[in-house]
């Protein structure tokens, strides 16, 4: 079985999840950027985070036999903050690097003014650079928060196609499908959606668009969510071959709009038989 | 434990009175493979890990993965309508199992352009001509980003990984970039872009201007920046101990030691850095731990004669 996480933090996460996860069959990841818990004070914050998400974890992740991609935005949350936006003007720069394969999260946390600027600017950014956004949807008045996005969505110069909208639920996914943008669904132990209602969703609203993340980061989550449903599908009657599409083709499909992505995990070279973070850690 | 590489503090126990910096050796140093490939790269899309057994057990040292089929990238539905997008031209990797391109900082800039047009596809090859010439015709800035630095960005999907450090060396190349443009270039670069940055140095660089942009890579974990700081340029401008910490940090971190440049020359006669070495060796052997063979290969040359110190190496002999 080959699994690709579209949506997954591994700054936040250890060199033992990498282990876990390879093991599990992940073969590739997308990181998007986003709000690291602890709020940012200055432009200066993400762009090391940036640099970060292109340089040191695809590195990492190599060792461990993993394609890793990135997606870069200001997210929603930060969005709000008038010593975060300037990064805004930042973003250019960054869009056109290799490996970047859409802008985001992008989206909205409160719904605030300051959200629809940076979300509708956002967009732009995407269609001027050639790439396909993520957008991230709210975990606070969801449906609403939905609507709104389409909205802003509709209005942008992003075809709907070119757009994963994150964190569904039962709730939000028949107005998402009927959008024509592509259907992401967080698998998380508490909170979002869970393996059994995943697998429900599937059944009624099929395979097709559909992506399967972990969103795995600092708080508590499962990096390997993306298995146990893959594990479940088979078990309440689909085919591996739907389990390859959700897994694998669907997520190879929709970052693969950007023309950028490279799944054949990069030679670490010198580390090919010692692995530095192993090694440096004896 | 994530500072794996904190190198021990050594003390200086006074130096040795080396002060390497001879044109003793000449650069010929048996230029290695591209650092990108020391070993057999894996066939691409040869195995389909569709079935996770052969994961298991697959522990962090070097799993060996199985290689994802679908690079294409085009799955079903991709529709790849890409303004800078463009599709993803794996086309730029050659023919598999064609012998690795020549070092991109061990090469001269003509000779490493004349290898690797005949390795591009046609797309690739037409995308990097233009570059080139864009570079050559517009090497300032001009708006917030020149026209090359953006070529720089996108060589690698443009022409493929295989060939990326190649091309964007000459992209700097044709671009004439100072060290004011390289230290740019550098510090707004992925770490792909970083590495060919450090690979151009000998090659655009003659003073030691640029040493901080070795430093920087030579403090970092990602160990083909750490390869590819040891170049020519190095070779020719660290000073003694940081070069020695840069040698040991090899050892400590799996980097084989031919990426270093000029090693024979500047370890020759070293007395510091045998003692180091000696350490090393004591420390691994009191945790029970193999002494790695390139330790004894670079002690082994710290006991030959010290060559003739004179002048520095004619700066740009590698061009």
């Amino acid at each position: 079985m080959r699994i690709f996480d579209p949506h997954i933090h591994m700054t936040s996460r250890t060199t033992d999840d990498y282990e876990a996860m390879y093991a599990a069959g992940v073969r590739a990841v997308v990181e998007p950027s986003f709000w690291l818990g602890q709020p940012r004070t200055s432009p200066a914050s993400f762009l090391d985070y940036f640099d970060s998400l292109l340089g040191w974890e695809p590195f990492r992740a190599a060792q461990y036999g993993i394609a890793h991609h990135c997606t870069l935005a200001l997210n929603p949350k930060e969005a709000n903050d008038p010593r975060c936006t300037p990064v805004l003007d930042e973003l250019p720069r960054y869009l056109v690097k290799d490996k970047v394969v859409a802008v985001g999260e992008i989206g909205y946390d409160s719904m605030t003014p300051a959200e629809d600027t940076a979300l509708a600017a956002q967009l732009q950014l995407a269609a001027d650079h050639g790439l396909p956004a993520l957008v991230h949807t709210p975990h606070r008045d969801k449906l609403a928060g939905l609507r709104r996005t389409l909205d802003v969505v509709r209005e942008s110069a992003l075809p709907p196609d070119r757009v994963l909208v994150d964190h569904l639920n039962e709730t939000t996914v028949k107005e998402a499908r009927d959008s024509g943008c592509w259907l992401g669904f967080s698998v998380y132990p508490d909170t979002k959606m869970d393996e059994k209602r995943m697998v429900a969703v599937l059944r009624t609203c099929g395979t097709d668009r559909v992506l399967v993340n972990s969103a795995a980061d600092w708080g508590k989550s499962d990096p390997l969510k993306t298995r146990r449903v893959a594990d479940l599908m088979l078990a309440e009657g689909f085919t591996e071959d739907d389990v390859d599409q959700v897994m694998w083709r669907n997520p190879v499909a929709f970052y693969g709009l950007s023309g950028r992505l490279d799944l054949e995990v990069a030679d670490t070279g010198a580390t090919h038989e010692g692995n530095s973070i192993l090694r440096g850690g004896e | 434990m994530n500072h794996p590489h904190h190198i021990p503090a050594t003390p200086e126990t006074g130096t040795t009175g080396d002060d390497h910096g001879t044109p003793d050796a000449p650069n010929s140093t048996a230029a290695p493979a591209a650092p990108a490939a020391p070993d057999a790269p894996n066939p691409p899309d040869s195995s389909d890990p569709s079935d996770t057994s052969d994961a298991r057990g697959a522990g962090g040292t070097a799993p060996a993965p199985a290689r994802p089929a679908g690079t294409s990238a085009n799955g079903d539905r991709a529709g790849g309508k890409g303004g800078t997008g463009g599709e993803p031209t794996r086309e730029g990797n050659g023919p598999a199992g064609e012998a690795p391109l020549p070092h991109p900082a061990r090469t001269p800039p003509a000779e490493l352009r004349e290898k690797l047009a005949t390795r591009l596809g046609e797309a690739a090859r037409a995308w990097f001509q233009h570059a080139l010439e864009e570079a050559a015709a517009h090497p300032g800035r001009h708006g917030p980003i020149s026209v090359w630095e953006l070529r720089l960005a996108e060589a690698g999907r443009r022409c493929g990984p295989a060939g990326a450090d190649a091309v964007r060396v000459l992209i700097l190349h044709a671009a004439r970039a100072g060290t004011d443009a390289l230290t740019r270039v550098y510090f707004q670069g992925t770490a792909d872009e970083r590495r060919a940055v450090l690979h151009a140095l000998p090659h655009l660089v003659t003073g030691p201007d640029a040493l901080p942009l070795v430093e920087d890579a030579l403090r970092a974990n990602d160990t083909r920046l750490l390869a590819a700081a040891l170049g020519p340029y190095a070779a020719r401008h660290l000073d003694d101990h940081a070069w020695r910490h840069a040698v040991l940090k090899c050892l400590f971190t799996g980097v084989p030691v031919d990426h270093v440049a000029d090693l024979e020359r500047r370890a020759s006669g070293d007395a510091e850095l045998a003692r180091m070495l000696r350490d090393y060796a004591a420390e691994r052997t009191a945790a029970g731990r193999p002494v790695p063979d390139d330790l004894h290969r670079v002690l082994a040359l710290t006991a030959s004669a010290a060559p003739d110190r004179e002048a520095d190496t004619p700066h740009g002999k590698e061009s």
